[in-house]
């Protein structure tokens, strides 16, 4: 069997705005991934543990707020502290091109603003996956 | 460097995480922690839940976490969702209804896709279970996909197995017709703050069968989303694990549970060792061919393949 893509994508932060993370999901899905979706309003705490025991590739995080400088490099410096720095970090919404630099610094492999073709995003986590499989 | 199945039984996560991903991709290496682990197996009362799709299954794992919790249980669930047919992807949401769980150390909580099993369970499941019994789960909950009326493994698989209804889901008839309605050891009627809620606990009452001697199902009502009825559910999942215990029932399911694992492995590894021999494609395309001119039939294409 070969080995399935698994895919965590999560909103953190308290917007309620999930259309553009149902849609990424689904065009995850697709591709034939495993999306594991957990919903709105999680802790940066919530989403690196869920990923860890779903023990997914990546997670592609949502945010619309305008707190993604906080909650983003949160998830990364999560992820670290608990050993599992290897889990590839994406993250989309409302983000100004300014702050793309900045992101990717904080450790996230991928940033997404509005506009992405869903296919570039496929074939990001595709390439994540592949990345990290040994 | 301690190995992965050391890991596990030390309770590590992401060893334990790691190791179901093994089993579920098939890799070399994961049979083999199986076989290591085994044997640490066999003390958690593993619960099964099924029942349609929006019954609110999920909400009531979630807040049977926090009642075992309270009860300082270490909690498993292995949560399954389907894969779709065409792309072979899926949209595991589980956890939307379990948040913050993963915090505790002492709960773990996995999302697995059927990919391409039926019953509404995955093949890795039950392995799944074993590697969180290791871990040191002493309840395990097991979420059927959204069953319909004939997905009942998990009743030949679990301990104690949970029908999750609710109110105005079908009349008298749909209940009496329904498979899934013969194998609840515990029902549970959510939702029970919606009108015909009585209807359905006084339905049920009438038509579930003894599942086993002596032990006559509960009908339960929960409001899951609000937690109410919910302590109760837990009491009476205790009780059904006494009675196992105490009227030598554990032992009839246990034996059940190896056999229906001992047939399922069977099934699958002569599917594996059929498929490992390298003229089998070219034979099985021949055949599937003959079958649909019909210049024979399945059942003898079959034996002649396993020949």
């Amino acid at each position: 069997m070969a080995k399935k893509i698994r895919i965590l994508v999560a909103k953190p932060g308290l917007d309620g705005h999930d259309r553009g993370a149902k849609v990424i999901a689904r065009a995850l899905r697709d591709a034939g991934m495993e999306v594991i979706y957990t919903g709105l309003r999680q802790s940066p705490e919530d989403i690196a543990a869920a990923a860890i025991e779903e023990d997914v590739d990546a997670i592609g995080l949502s945010c619309l707020s305008g707190a993604h400088m906080t909650l983003f490099p949160k998830v990364v410096q999560v992820l670290k502290k608990r050993g599992a720095s290897d889990i590839v970090v994406a993250g989309g919404g409302i983000i100004p091109p300014e702050d793309v630099p900045k992101l990717k610094k904080a450790g996230l492999k991928g940033v997404f603003g509005p506009g992405t073709p869903l296919a570039d995003i496929v074939d990001f986590f595709e390439n994540a996956a592949k990345g990290r499989a040994k | 460097m301690k190995t992965l199945v050391q890991r596990v039984l030390g309770g590590d996560k992401r060893a334990a995480a790691k190791l179901i991903s093994m089993i579920e991709d098939d890799e070399p290496g994961a049979r083999k922690a199986l076989r290591k682990l085994y044997r640490h197996t066999g003390k958690a009362h593993i619960v099964g839940f099924t029942g349609p799709p929006g019954a609110g299954k999920s909400t009531l794992i979630s807040r049977l976490i926090k009642e075992f919790r309270k009860r300082k249980k270490t909690v498993g669930v292995i949560a399954v969702d389907p894969t779709s047919p065409f792309t072979g992807g899926a949209i595991l949401g589980d956890r939307v209804r379990m948040p913050e769980a993963s915090l505790d150390p002492r709960v773990f909580i996995r999302s697995m896709a059927t990919r391409g099993h039926a019953g509404g369970l995955a093949l890795a499941t039950f392995d799944a279970v074993h590697v969180l019994e290791a871990f040191g789960a002493d309840v395990v909950m097991v979420e059927t996909v959204g069953a319909g009326q004939s997905e009942v493994e998990i009743a030949k698989r679990a301990h104690t197995t949970v029908v999750v209804e609710m109110p105005a889901s079908g009349d008298a008839v749909q209940i009496l017709k329904a498979g899934i309605l013969e194998v609840g050891d515990v029902y549970v009627v959510n939702k029970a703050d919606l009108e015909g809620a009585d209807a359905m606990v006084s339905n049920l009452e009438l038509v579930i069968p003894e599942r086993s001697k002596g032990w006559r199902p509960p009908v339960l009502r929960t409001t899951a989303s609000e937690g109410t009825g919910v302590e109760e559910v837990a009491e009476q999942l205790e009780k059904h694990w006494r009675h196992l215990h105490a009227s030598g029932e554990l032992a009839v399911r246990e034996r059940a549970r190896a056999e229906t694992e001992l047939r399922g492995a069977l099934a699958e590894a002569a599917l594996h060792r059929l498929a490992a021999k390298p003229a089998t494609e070219r034979k099985l395309r021949r055949s599937i061919d003959r079958i649909a001119a019909r210049e024979t039939d399945v059942r003898t294409m079959a034996e002649e393949l396993l020949g």
